[in-house]
């Protein structure tokens, strides 16, 4: 106990208790800072990079979660079905989320690069565009392409833990239920949702949580460019602080994360709660 | 865990699928399976085959792009006897082992302590263990980085060692609790009425008992030591203590001209270390995906 203890109190519990500090304070790379109380927070609330960012977290974070969320139930769905090789499937669709996500940015980067994407060259082959996609150049089209590699990250994890929240539910309800004349859909609304509600919950919540910090995928495909468009909370306080040397400024980009991080703790948190009557207790 | 619970049920798992014809299950089920599938492949199909494309057929429009005429090795030489690419991969596996096992060890202890020992508050321990797995990295490495400069520890693979497990032990604390947990208590009790202390109980009756637990940590703990970019990217800055991640990702693009064969193949072979031990430890891993989020 007592290693683990004095890990975690020296490297977690005091680092996060730092860096609120640091927030408060004009600290840059080898320099001691002083107290500075909000000064941070109120150039950072008037700083436009700043504002821009927090509107990207917010659009990656809910666009990002939402298809997650709807491709990694279906494809768990798929995979509950009885099919062959089932292992062989689960395993293979796992891949995505094992292999270092900087390496696999890399090859996302590759993919959409401006003059030799290999996207462009398959569209421009079926006749749909007339000249290459500039995927990383453009604001919107640069965000839509970030979120698609985060997505492609994300679906295996969602699915894959989704996916034994499905085993758990006997298939005694759905034969009962298709007795009683229920069509898929009711079958899937009033048996599977109820009783995947909970999974869900923390599945997302961790989902949201890796998704809103960010940081190894828009690092690595657009640093953040270009002119800020995908630049995240994350990497903007990796580049005040780490790049810029600025410290105090990165780590209150970093502590005005935690309260988003909060609320999306507290709303799986009352989700849960649900559990109680689902499996026959009273509401607390 | 799931995988276990599941077995008896797969037999009549079958339910009322009987009742779907085979051309509306090929509709349903496998194209719609084959798409994803395709897709979540295709990246690594693409590094692959970048990887052993010479520049010429790179780098030319004409031609089929998903197949190679001439493959080459060039690039995979060039990273292997060109760059410090065998340097990053062996300090990947030196920080991933040293920072697994010292998580290991950790975790053990921790869990065991509050599973067991019962101590005044060993519940909000737990809850507190929980939401220290909730903290992500990203909100840590600028106060990590303050601290790792006054220790001096900047630049060394001291600097990652420690600071991995940050992340690991509370992830592997609360998978080890939810097995020891499973561990009936009785046995404890007959190793106590026969005079074992607290520390051979826990060596030679939990320990032995919580094996698969141990290995999906483990295997847990060291694909994400493995993958782990941010500290890595933010407490070492010379070439000869980079691991794979950060190595390719700041090293192998140099200026304008992206070579995208040898970047291709060094992410290549950083992803295939991993994606090995995945392959043999898969119903550890899953389970250990799966019973972190279910506790």
């Amino acid at each position: 106990m007592l290693p683990a203890a004095a890990l975690l109190l020296l490297f977690l519990t005091y680092p996060l208790g730092l860096g609120t500090y640091l927030g408060f304070t004009d600290q840059k790379i080898g320099r001691a800072g002083s107290w500075v109380g909000l000064e941070n927070y109120e150039f950072l609330w008037g700083d436009a990079v700043t504002r821009l960012a927090l509107f990207n977290t917010l659009f990656y974070t809910t666009v990002a979660s939402i298809i997650k969320f709807g491709l990694g139930l279906y494809l768990a769905l798929l995979l509950n079905k009885h099919i062959p090789f089932k292992p062989f499937f689960r395993a293979v669709v796992l891949l995505p989320f094992i292999v270092p996500t900087a390496l696999s940015a890399i090859a996302f980067w590759w993919i959409y690069d401006s003059q030799f994407s290999i996207i462009s060259w398959a569209l421009m082959r079926m006749g749909l565009i007339t000249h290459y996609i500039d995927f990383l150049g453009d604001p919107w089209n640069a965000r839509f392409s970030v979120i698609a590699a985060n997505i492609w990250r994300g679906v295996p994890f969602v699915a894959i833990t989704l996916l034994a929240g499905l085993q758990t539910i006997s298939p005694s309800y759905y034969e009962a239920a298709s007795l009683d004349g229920a069509t898929p859909w009711q079958q899937f609304r009033y048996i599977t949702m109820p009783l995947l509600t909970p999974i869900i919950a923390v599945v997302m919540t961790f989902s949201v949580l890796m998704t809103f910090t960010d940081f190894q995928l828009i690092y690595v495909i657009t640093r953040g460019g270009p002119l800020n468009a995908t630049h995240l909370m994350a990497t903007l306080s990796f580049q005040r602080a780490i790049s810029g040397g600025n410290l105090g400024e990165g780590a209150a980009i970093a502590t005005a994360m935690i309260p988003f991080l909060l609320a999306a703790i507290m709303i799986s948190y009352f989700g849960l709660q649900r559990r109680a009557w689902q499996q026959g207790g009273s509401d607390k | 865990m799931t995988s276990v619970a599941a077995t008896p049920e797969a037999v009549d798992s079958q339910g009322t699928n009987y009742l779907v014809s085979l051309p509306r299950r090929i509709f349903t089920v496998y194209m719609p399976l084959f798409a994803f599938l395709f897709v979540l492949l295709f990246p690594f199909y693409w590094m692959a085959i970048t990887a052993v494309k010479p520049d010429a057929e790179l780098l030319s429009r004409e031609g089929n792009p998903f197949w190679v005429i001439n493959p080459t090795l060039a690039h995979i030489k060039k990273l292997l006897f060109d760059t410090a690419y065998p340097d990053w991969l062996w300090n990947t596996i030196v920080v991933s082992v040293a920072s697994t096992i010292i998580s290991i060890f950790c975790s053990v202890l921790a869990a065991y302590a509050i599973e067991r020992l019962r101590f005044r508050g060993s519940r909000y321990v737990g809850m507190s263990i929980f939401l220290a797995y909730l903290v992500p990295p990203s909100i840590l490495f600028i106060p990590l980085a303050a601290m790792v400069y006054k220790l001096n520890l900047f630049d060394t693979r001291f600097a990652l060692i420690l600071t991995y497990p940050t992340f690991l032990i509370p992830f592997g604390t609360w998978l080890l609790m939810g097995y020891f947990k499973s561990i009936p208590l009785e046995l404890e009790e007959c190793a106590l009425i026969d005079g074992a202390s607290r520390l051979q109980i826990l060596v030679k009756i939990i320990l032995p008992l919580a094996v698969p637990g141990l290995i999906s940590v483990g295997i847990f703990a060291f694909t994400l030591s493995w993958n782990e970019f941010i500290y890595a990217l933010t407490f070492v800055s010379s070439s000869e203590v980079k691991t794979v991640p950060v190595g390719v990702v700041t090293e192998l693009v140099e200026g304008d001209v992206y070579h995208w064969g040898s970047l291709m193949a060094g992410a290549l072979f950083g992803s295939l270390p991993v994606a090995i031990l995945y392959s043999f430890f898969v119903e550890y891993y899953v389970s250990g995906l799966t019973g972190a989020v279910k506790e």
